[in-house]
């Protein structure tokens, strides 16, 4: 066994990532787990039974106080005053231009305290935009430290957690969390996931995150369950088109381009960017996210070239293979008018056009 | 693990020389480090390459890696097993995989390459630095 390099962070798995024989790699400045049996059959597992994940390397951010509320609502563009307390929601923090800082995840857990999951290489930045933006004397944390969390995906996910919790998980909805325990250790249990299938994500202390992985392993093994790492992650996020930063959604990109208009409410008190996208909608968006699959051979990857009419017309923000649908599929900007599904594309896949068609997203949606 | 009767270059390729033709795949070390091969991108047959430079793509699910020619010359075959089929390459990239068949033009270009033993030296090395 080998060691982690040492300029890279670790999660409090990261001993055991390396006893269990996980492929690992850099994963924005973190020593992750790409893989532990294979991609397909992580990806397979978590889509027909149940899959788990070490997401620890996730950030969070609280924020507590009499003015927590007034702080979170302003620099977040979703309508956390529609939250109640136990309710998760999707929302964004943006640049004045509209471009995104991050994607986030804002948690209820008090009038008076929020806790927020942000992604693991925008935490330092996410922190100091929110400290930054802070005229409202609320206390803000940086809980990094605080929390390993676990993703148990699929749809025997909800099966293999019950086993080690007596909080009755049927009463936890989707986007909801309740803080419970789980194999009696202290557990915020999130109905929420990276993957578009059923499952929670469930954030515990760090000292006790080997314990509890070993837990879901053993309550999952009746069920199958596979250890899984981010190749697995990115697939299944992929084809439930969920945006991943750096990709879909960056600095340059607002939520209108991104087709995430629905996180961005322009009917809510003032947040960084609301100006530019209020002007965005009134002019008119220009490009727009679009799903395709490939119709020739080939795969399209994040960066390439999209082609229409024979002229270069935009970019893949990510692309790959489908597991699921066994098919070659991608996201990528297009001018707004022919971003609609049945639009003949090409994609520059080393110098060559191959052609693909534009298609109503999410790629998979999972049955009720 | 790595045939003997094979040379083997640091981009982990392998050539096989069957009188003037070399078999070309990759080794069994690539295939781990790709993970999941998904699709083959191959050369046409009747091209020419050149040693180094790029034969052929082999994309996991993950990503997208160039196979560079460990010998120069002309590709008189594919395998077009793998067209239909690239798992195999996880399965069996030592023998029912192997990508192309090239021509030699510079047969003395194999005395450049690795042994099997060089090579299995060479890739233990190079895992215990990860």
């Amino acid at each position: 066994m080998t060691e982690k390099p040492a300029t890279l962070q670790a999660t409090p798995l990261n001993a055991l990532h390396r006893r269990m024989g996980a492929k690992m790699v850099d994963f924005g400045g973190w020593d992750m787990p790409v893989q532990y049996s294979g991609i397909l059959e992580e990806h397979h597992a978590v889509r027909k039974s149940v899959g788990l994940f070490d997401v620890s390397h996730m950030g969070e951010i609280e924020i507590q106080g009499p003015e927590a509320f007034a702080l979170t609502d302003y620099v977040s563009t979703n309508a956390v005053a529609k939250l109640k307390i136990g309710q998760a929601q999707y929302s964004g923090l943006l640049y004045d231009h509209g471009g995104f800082v991050d994607d986030i995840l804002v948690h209820k857990i008090a009038e008076d305290h929020y806790f927020i999951c942000v992604n693991a290489s925008n935490q330092e930045k996410d922190y100091e935009y929110i400290a930054a933006a802070n005229r409202h004397n609320a206390k803000v944390e940086f809980a990094g430290g605080r929390y390993a969390q676990l993703a148990i995906q699929g749809p025997h996910g909800p099966a293999t957690l019950q086993k080690l919790t007596a909080t009755n998980l049927s009463a936890i909805q989707y986007y909801h969390f309740t803080d419970g325990q789980v194999s009696g250790t202290a557990a915020r249990i999130a109905r929420t996931g990276y993957t578009g299938e059923d499952g929670f994500e469930i954030y515990v202390a760090p000292e006790e995150a080997e314990r509890i992985w070993d837990e879901i392993m053993n309550a999952g093994q009746e069920f199958g369950i596979k250890p899984c790492g981010l190749g697995a992650r990115n697939t299944l996020r992929l084809e439930a088109k969920m945006a991943l930063y750096g990709h879909e959604i960056h600095a340059s990109i607002t939520p209108l381009e991104a087709d995430l208009g629905w996180i961005a409410k322009l009917d809510k008190g003032d947040f960084p960017g609301k100006a530019a996208l209020a002007k965005q909608k009134e002019q008119g968006v220009t490009r727009k996210l679009a799903g395709f699959e490939m119709t020739g051979r080939g795969i399209a990857r994040d960066g390439y070239e999209v082609y229409l009419d024979g002229a270069p017309a935009g970019w893949v923000t990510s692309g790959g293979p489908s597991p699921t649908l066994n098919k070659n599929i991608g996201l990528c900007y297009l001018p707004t008018d022919r971003a609609k599904p049945g639009q003949q594309i090409q994609i520059m896949i080393r110098n060559q056009p191959v052609d693909a068609i534009t298609v109503p997203t999410p790629f998979y949606k999972r049955a009720k | 693990m790595y045939p003997a009767n094979c040379h083997y270059t640091e981009e982990h390729e392998w050539v096989r020389v069957e009188g003037d033709i070399g078999v070309v795949g990759i080794t069994h070390h690539a295939q781990q480090e790709l993970g999941d091969i998904v699709y083959v991108d191959l050369p046409k047959v009747g091209g020419t390459v050149e040693r180094g430079k790029t034969l052929a793509s082999v994309e996991s699910v993950k990503a997208v890696s160039d196979v560079y020619a460990p010998v120069s010359g002309e590709v008189v075959e594919v395998n077009s097993l793998l067209a239909a089929s690239p798992e195999k390459l996880n399965e069996d990239p030592h023998g029912d995989a192997w990508l192309v068949k090239i021509k030699l033009s510079a047969p003395s270009e194999i005395k450049q390459l690795l042994t099997a033993e060089d090579y299995q030296k060479y890739v233990g090395a190079e895992k215990s630095k990860h």
